[in-house]
């Protein structure tokens, strides 16, 4: 009977000692890998989103608030800004490309953008079916919204006021899907996108002085456009942020929590090599007799000292791989909750680099945990142990 | 089969050292060594089976030097060449009986055969015992398991310590002719370390070991 083989039996003939080890190690090893899917994910989703944008013009207000309404479509927007002085910086000539983006209603909760075909375009978002909106309440859906909403090509539907909820619904303006997005992996696919026109209301796209939007996301020409900008918009109702340092801010607050929860994840794997080393040197007290037999039977010292290294290894691969399911299960649910609340997408089940070396690092220390004990295998004295008295 | 010759011992930290008689045992022949507790029956078995190391002297199984073999060897040695049935049964625990004596038999480098454990247990009528577990076992089906696990590896040498002491004269005629038929079949040299003194009328060939001053 293979070393191995025998391990496996022994691990197995304590379950409560094994259980104890396994559980605990599983659940570090989950936290950890669950918190590398997570940031995966959430990075992807930001840097996919962000793309290319280097500044959003808005309503003065919070800089994060600005960048999470408008380039993340999470929360509400900071305010409503004049087009025509919108406009002032939109044709700076630091300024490469400007897409004005105006909130409108929603429709069962997901957001109607009223915008130009720049946007979609941004995103590399092609009309999957149909054609991009043309005229004023004409509405191209990205591909969330149609799956969630069972909008289609010709359909119509009325908007409901403002973005949280769908209680008040306009009665006097239908809209009508003429396209739909192919998936795109960005916001896009979470948006119905229409022409600003239909923002305001009106038919006809006119050029007033009232005329107003939510924000415009900017490709500078020039890098000075950075300094430039917030000078010039000082004394106006206006502002502009930089995506990447509100997110970069954001995500070093995220830090703190997540440092806390990677903290305690490693006090439980540090627990559960606790674990193993305990269960394995009360086990072997236990033994004495049969690793004292298993000598006179013919296996060298060398084997009894691989037999325990491998039932420590046996239980850190149990627990590894039980965190590694147990991560992913956290990933499904926690993307089923992102999923509902915010039309999130962050499913990603595929294994992330710094998994390799967490599961390289838990076989190590489980490695060590048990050679410590399995050393003391080596030194057994046979006559000793089966003697009993002289 | 087995030539030792003065075989002496010290515990450590003792001022005496044990001295013991040589020994002689030819292939398919069996020795009784007998002795009050205290003369040193139990350590004389362990230098013969290699678990200790004699201060002086040595031990030759089938031709070979075997006392002056590394630890490894002598561990591999022995499984291969030995089988020893202990005063108190022990087994692996999370094994099954079949798989306690398969596993006698792997180390000992034997191949597996289901047919031969199967026919062993049969011969001890233990054949309904194969799958269980040891703990489930009474005294007396331990003891005979530990007897076909000594043997289940074909073995030169069979050493018993004390395999009679806790039976009434019923079930030592018993396990003395079990032990005989086992060597018997396998051409086994058997040798008996006990107190017994029931066993002497019993066996043919016995050497008796002295209290120590």
């Amino acid at each position: 009977m293979k070393a191995a083989r025998l391990a496996r039996r022994n691990v197995l003939h304590r379950p409560l000692e094994t259980g104890l080890s396994v559980l605990l190690l599983a659940f570090g090893v989950g936290i950890i890998s669950l918190m590398l899917l997570m940031q995966r994910s959430l990075t992807e989703d930001l840097d996919r989103n962000i793309k290319d944008i280097d500044l959003v013009l808005g309503a003065k207000g919070s800089p994060l608030q600005l960048i999470l309404a408008n380039v993340y479509h999470v929360d509400v927007p900071t305010g409503n800004i004049s087009l025509a002085e919108a406009r002032k910086v939109m044709r700076h000539p630091y300024i490469s490309e400007a897409i004005p983006l105006a909130y409108g209603d929603n429709y069962e909760l997901f957001r109607i953008v009223g915008t130009e075909p720049s946007y979609p375009a941004h995103y590399s978002a092609e009309v999957d079916d149909g054609r991009m909106f043309e005229a004023p309440f004409e509405v191209v859906v990205g591909q969330e919204v149609a799956a969630a909403t069972g909008l289609a090509l010709g359909d119509t539907f009325f908007s409901a006021h403002g973005l949280t909820d769908g209680t008040d619904v306009h009665r006097d303006k239908a809209y009508t899907v003429v396209g739909t997005f192919a998936r795109t992996g960005s916001v896009i696919d979470q948006l119905i996108l229409t022409p600003i026109a239909s923002v305001w209301g009106v038919h006809e796209e006119v050029e007033g002085a009232d005329e107003e939007i939510t924000a415009v996301l900017l490709k500078k020409k020039n890098p000075l456009a950075i300094l430039t900008l917030p000078n010039l918009l000082r004394d106006t109702p206006m502002q502009v942020a930089l995506p990447a340092i509100e997110m970069n801010r954001l995500t070093q607050q995220f830090g703190i929590g997540i440092q806390t929860l990677r903290a305690v994840a490693l006090l439980i794997m540090g627990l559960s090599f606790v674990s193993v080393f305990i269960a394995l040197f009360a086990s072997l007290r236990d033994r004495r007799y049969e690793l004292a037999l298993l000598r006179t039977m013919g296996a060298t010292p060398r084997r009894l000292f691989s037999l325990v290294l491998y039932e420590g290894l046996w239980m850190t691969a149990a627990g590894i791989v039980a965190g590694l399911l147990l991560s992913r299960l956290g990933v499904m649910l926690l993307g089923q909750v992102l999923s509902d609340r915010f039309h999130y997408d962050v499913t990603q089940l595929a294994p992330v680099a710094g998994e390799i070396v967490l599961v390289a690092a838990a076989l190590m220390v489980g490695a060590v945990a048990a050679g410590i004990p399995a050393r003391s295998a080596l030194r057994i004295d046979i006559s000793n142990t089966l003697g009993q008295g002289r | 089969m087995l030539k030792t010759e003065g075989l002496h011992y010290r515990y450590e930290g003792s001022e005496s050292e044990l001295a013991f008689p040589d020994l002689r045992l030819e292939k398919g022949k069996e020795l009784l060594l007998l002795g009050a507790s205290g003369t040193g029956k139990t350590t004389l078995l362990h230098l013969v089976a290699g678990m200790r190391t004699p201060t002086a002297g040595s031990v030759e199984l089938a031709g070979q030097a075997f006392s002056t073999l590394g630890t490894a060897d002598r561990d591999r040695t022995r499984g291969r060449h030995m089988g020893i049935v202990f005063q108190t049964a022990h087994f692996v625990r999370s094994l099954t009986v079949g798989e306690n004596l398969g596993l006698a038999r792997s180390l000992a480098g034997c191949p597996d055969d289901e047919q031969v454990i199967a026919g062993l247990l049969e011969d001890l009528g233990l054949a309904h015992k194969l799958h269980a577990k040891v703990d489930a076992l009474s005294v007396g089906e331990q003891q005979r398991v530990s007897i076909a696990r000594a043997v289940a590896h074909g073995p030169g040498l069979i050493l018993a310590d004390e395999p009679t002491s806790a039976l009434d004269d019923a079930n030592t005629d018993a396990v003395l002719s079990l032990l005989r038929k086992q060597a018997e079949r396998t051409g086994a040299a058997l040798l008996i370390v006990t107190h017994d003194q029931r066993l002497k009328d019993r066996m043919t060939d016995h050497v008796e070991l002295n209290l120590h001053p």
